[in-house]
C-alpha cells in the first residue's frame, strides 16, 4: 500500500461530504486525512483526501468518485509536482526548566508558540507530513498533553490550476 | 432535454416517453408542480402507497389525467414493481411512498434496480423541513440512507426546486449506465405555492456520461479478435439495456465467434442461434463455462465479471485476453485485468466494431475461427443443459418450466424470484428476444417475482406475463396478487413449490452432510400446506389450480393460458430433491465444474 493525495472538486452542496466519505467506507478504502473548504468559485468545494491504497484499488476509487453526479473532477496529486501541508497545533508541557529547550526546538522548526501557560505552551507547525513527524519526535520526550493536526491540503505546482472551468473535466 | 445519447442514435423508449414539451408557468403548489412534472416527463404510471409526509402529492396525482397511480399492498411491492415495468419496457419506472418506513421499505428494490441497473425513479415524502433532524414522527434519513444504493438523490426542500429535479432524475436514471434515483420531498415544499414551468435547466456539471467509444480501442479490439483463435463473445445485460440486441446479432453473424450471454443477458441473442452457446457462471452450461476457461480472447460487451460467472478470479480463463466494454469506466479493470479497455455505450461500441471489422473483411483479412467454433459446437452437443428425473410418480421442477416456455412462446414475459427455480428457468426456456427474461440477478431479492411481474404487465399488457417463483419467495411479496386482481392486471404465476428454500437446500445436501436447517416450508411436503396457495390465490380473487400429477401439467399451463380476466396461480407441487446443474460451487475454478453430484465432464474423449 502506498499514500495518495486526492484533489477533489465538487459542488458545494449539502451532502456531498456525507457521499464521498460513505464512497470510501462502502468501497473498503480509509481516509487517512480529510480538508474540505470552498474554492475560488463559491459554488465549487475542494476535498483534500490523504488515502493509503494500492495504485489498482486507487485507480479504482477514482473512477467510483468521478461517477458521483456532484463530483466535477478528481486529480491525484504528486509529492514531486505539488505543495502539501499539514498544520498541527500542539499542547507541549514547558516547565521553567524546559522552557529553552522546548523554544529551542520550535525555532529549528519554524513552528509558533501560539498560547503560554504557567506550565505548558502550544505550538503552531505547518509543513508537510515528514517534517511535521520530526518535530513531534522531538517535542516527545516534553510531554506531548494534546495534540490537534488538520486534513492535508495540498495544491499543483506551476501555473496551471486545476478549478479551471475549461479544465472540468 | 439533452440527448445524451448522441445524435447518430435513434431515440430510446425513455427519449420517446419523455417529450420536453414547452408548458407555460402555472401558479400552483409544490405538489401540483410535481404531478405536472410526471406528465411532462410523459409517465404513465406510478406504483406507491400514500401517508402522511406525501399525502399531499396525492391529491392533485387524483386529477392527472396521464399519470396512472396503482395502489400496492407493500412499498416494496411498488420498487420492484417500477423495476418490472422499467426492464420489460424500457422506459423509466416510477414508484411513490411516505416518509420513515414507507421510504425504508424502498430500499429492497434501490439496492436491486442499483446492482441490475434498471432506470427507476422513487418519489418520497420527507417530513417538513423543520422537524428534520428532530427524530419527528415516520422521519428516517431515506437520502442518507440510499447514498451508496442509488446512482443518485435529492433532498427537495423548496418547492421552485421540483421540475428541475424531476427532470434530473428521469434523465440521470435513464442516460449512462441506468440506475435508481431517489427523490425525498418535504412536506412543506409540496404544500408551498411555487410557479410551475417546464422544461427545467438541469445543473448536473459532474454529470457526462461518455457515450461515444474512442476510435483508437475500437481500432485495437478488431485487431485483436481478427488476431485471436479462440475468442468468445462474454455478453451481459448492458447489451439488453442499451437496447443493442439485433446490432450484436449483426456482429455476432458477421464473426462467427460464439458467444455466451449472462443471467441478465438472457435473450439477448437468440438461444436458437447456432453460436450460442448458453449461459455462464456458477450454473451455467458446459459448453459456455468451458468457451470462456480455453478461450483465448474474452470480447466482454455490458458485463461486470461478477463472482458468479468468474468462479475464483485467479482461475477465471487463465489463457485469454480482454476487451472490455462499458458505459460505466469503474467496471472496466474493476476484477479483471484488461488488454483494450473501451468506455462507451455498448451499442455504439457494436456498431463500430461492425463498420472497422466488415472494412478489414473486405479487404481480405478474414480470420478462421472453424476449428474453435467446431470444438465449442463438440462441447454444446455433448453437454446439452439437461436433467434426470427417476420418479415418475412426481413432477420435476425442471419439466414444469420447459412446457411452460414452450407453451407461452418467446413473446410471452419471464419473470423469476431468486433460487432454484430461477436458475431452471434461465436454464430451460429458450430465449428467443430481450426483454423477456426479467429477475434479480446481482442482488438476489427473493420477492421480486410478483410485484415485479406485476410492473411488467402493466407496462406490456399485450404479451403474457408468467411469474415463475418459489414457495419461499412467494411468501414474501404475494400481497401484490391483491393490486393484481383489483387493477385487472392479469399475470399468470407458477409456483415451484418443492416445500422449502430449495436452493439452500441444494447447499445443505452437498456441503452439510445433508443436514437441512430451517429449510423447510412445509407448504406441500407430506401433505402439509400452509400456506394453502390455492385457497390463498381464490382468497385474493384470482383463479388456484394445484398440479400434483406430473400428466397434468401441460393442461393446467394452457388452462392458464386461456384465463385473461383475472391472475391465475398454478401452484405445481415438485420433487424437493432436484438439484440445479451444472454447478460450480462457490470460491473454486471454473474448470471444476460438474455436471451432476461428483460427475465432471470427460474433457479427453474425442468430440
Amino acid at each position: 500500500m502506498s499514500k495518495h493525495t486526492l484533489s477533489v472538486l465538487v459542488e458545494n452542496k449539502p451532502g456531498v461530504l456525507a457521499r464521498i466519505a460513505g464512497l470510501f467506507s462502502r468501497r473498503g478504502y480509509n481516509i487517512e486525512a480529510l480538508a474540505v473548504g470552498e474554492t475560488e468559485h463559491p459554488e465549487v468545494s475542494r476535498m483534500t483526501i490523504r488515502v493509503d491504497v494500492d495504485q489498482l484499488p486507487l485507480e479504482q476509487v477514482t473512477k467510483q468518485l468521478n461517477k458521483l453526479v456532484e463530483v466535477l473532477k478528481v486529480v491525484e496529486l504528486a509529492p514531486e509536482s505539488s505543495v502539501q501541508r499539514h498544520i498541527i497545533l500542539v499542547k507541549v508541557r514547558a516547565d521553567t526548566a524546559h522552557r529553552g529547550q522546548v523554544m529551542e526546538v520550535v525555532e529549528m522548526f519554524r513552528a509558533k508558540i501560539v498560547d503560554v501557560g504557567p506550565d505548558t505552551l502550544v505550538i503552531e507547525a505547518t509543513g508537510n507530513v515528514l517534517k511535521l513527524e520530526a518535530l513531534l519526535r522531538l517535542l516527545e520526550p516534553f510531554g506531548v498533553k494534546e495534540l490537534v493536526q488538520s486534513g492535508l491540503v495540498a495544491i499543483g505546482r506551476g501555473s496551471r490550476s486545476i478549478t479551471d472551468r475549461s479544465s472540468r473535466a | 432535454m439533452i440527448d445524451q445519447r448522441g445524435a447518430q442514435s435513434a431515440p430510446t423508449p425513455a427519449d420517446v416517453a419523455a417529450p420536453s414539451r414547452l408548458r407555460a408557468p402555472v401558479e400552483c403548489t409544490g405538489a401540483q408542480s410535481l404531478v405536472h412534472s410526471l406528465e411532462a416527463m410523459g409517465v404513465d404510471t406510478v406504483f406507491g402507497i400514500p401517508g402522511g409526509a406525501i399525502l399531499p402529492a396525492y391529491d392533485p396525482l387524483m386529477d392527472s389525467p396521464t399519470v396512472r397511480h396503482i395502489l400496492v399492498r407493500h412499498e416494496q411491492g411498488a420498487g420492484h414493481a417500477a423495476e418490472g415495468y422499467a426492464s420489460a419496457t424500457g422506459r423509466v419506472g416510477v414508484c411513490m411512498a411516505t416518509s420513515g418506513p414507507g421510504a425504508t421499505n424502498l430500499v429492497t428494490p434501490l439496492a436491486d434496480a442499483y446492482m441490475d441497473s434498471v432506470p427507476i425513479v422513487a418519489i418520497t415524502g420527507q417530513v417538513g423541513s423543520r422537524a428534520i433532524g428532530t427524530d419527528a414522527f415516520q422521519e428516517a434519513d431515506i437520502r442518507g440512507i440510499t447514498m451508496p444504493i442509488t446512482k443518485h438523490n435529492y433532498l427537495i426542500t423548496d418547492a421552485a426546486e421540483i421540475p428541475r429535479a424531476i427532470s434530473e432524475a428521469f434523465h440521470v436514471a435513464a442516460t449512462g449506465r441506468p440506475g435508481p434515483v431517489l427523490v425525498d420531498i418535504t412536506k412543506d415544499a409540496l404544500q408551498a405555492q411555487t410557479t410551475f414551468s417546464w422544461p427545467p435547466k438541469h445543473e448536473l456539471a459532474g454529470y457526462r456520461p461518455v457515450l461515444k467509444p474512442h476510435g483508437k480501442q475500437i481500432r485495437e479490439a478488431a485487431r485483436l479478435m481478427e488476431e485471436a483463435r479462440r475468442p468468445v463473445f462474454y455478453v451481459g445485460g448492458g447489451v439488453i439495456r442499451a437496447e443493442a440486441s439485433q446490432e450484436l446479432q449483426r456482429l455476432v453473424e458477421l464473426t462467427g465467434i460464439p458467444l455466451v450471454t449472462t443471467l441478465m443477458a438472457r435473450g439477448a441473442v437468440p438461444d436458437d442461434h447456432e453460436l450460442h452457446l448458453g449461459m455462464p457462471g456458477m450454473h451455467g452450461s458446459v459448453a459456455a463455462v468451458t468457451a470462456l476457461q480455453k478461450a483465448d480472447l474474452l470480447i466482454t460487451l455490458g458485463a461486470r465479471f461478477d463472482d458468479r460467472v468468474t468462479g475464483k478470479l485467479d482461475s477465471f480463463a487463465p489463457g485469454a485476453k480482454v476487451i472490455h466494454a462499458d458505459v460505466d469506466p469503474a467496471e472496466i479493470g474493476k476484477n479483471r485485468k484488461v488488454d483494450v479497455p473501451i468506455v462507451g455505450d455498448v451499442k455504439e461500441v457494436i456498431n463500430d466494431l461492425i463498420d472497422t471489422i466488415a472494412a478489414d473483411r473486405a479487404a481480405g483479412h478474414v480470420p478462421d475461427y472453424s476449428a474453435w467454433v467446431d470444438q465449442t459446437q463438440g462441447w454444446k452437443r455433448t453437454y446439452p443443459v439437461g436433467y434426470v428425473h427417476g420418479d415418475e410418480t412426481t413432477i420435476a421442477p425442471q419439466a414444469v418450466i420447459s412446457a411452460l416456455g414452450e407453451i407461452a412462446g418467446p413473446e410471452a414475459i419471464y419473470v423469476s424470484g431468486v433460487g432454484q427455480h430461477q436458475m431452471w428457468a434461465s436454464q430451460f426456456i429458450a430465449y428467443q428476444r430481450p426483454n423477456a427474461w426479467l429477475n434479480s440477478g446481482g442482488l438476489g431479492t427473493m420477492g421480486y417475482c410478483i410485484p415485479a411481474a406485476m410492473g411488467a404487465k402493466t407496462g406490456e399488457p399485450d404479451r403474457v406475463v408468467w411469474a415463475i417463483d418459489g414457495d419461499g419467495c412467494f411468501q414474501m411479496t404475494n400481497q401484490e396478487l391483491a393490486t393484481c386482481v383489483i387493477n385487472q392486471i392479469p399475470i399468470k404465476v407458477a409456483i415451484i413449490n418443492n416445500s422449502s428454500l430449495g436452493m439452500v437446500r441444494q447447499w445443505q445436501t452437498l456441503f452439510y452432510d445433508e443436514r437441512y436447517s430451517n429449510t423447510d416450508l412445509n407448504t406441500s411436503h407430506d401433505n402439509v400446506f400452509i400456506p394453502d396457495f390455492v385457497k390463498l390465490a381464490e382468497a385474493y380473487g384470482c383463479v388456484g389450480i394445484r398440479v400434483t400429477d406430473p400428466a397434468e401439467v401441460e393442461g393446467a399451463i394452457r388452462q392458464a393460458m386461456e384465463i385473461n380476466d383475472r391472475p391465475v396461480l398454478i401452484d405445481f407441487v415438485v420433487s424437493r430433491d432436484a438439484m440445479v446443474w451444472p454447478m460450480v460451487a462457490a470460491g473454486v475454478s471454473n474448470d471444476e465444474i460438474k455436471i451432476a453430484k461428483g460427475l465432471s465432464p470427460e474433457w479427453d474423449r474425442e468430440d
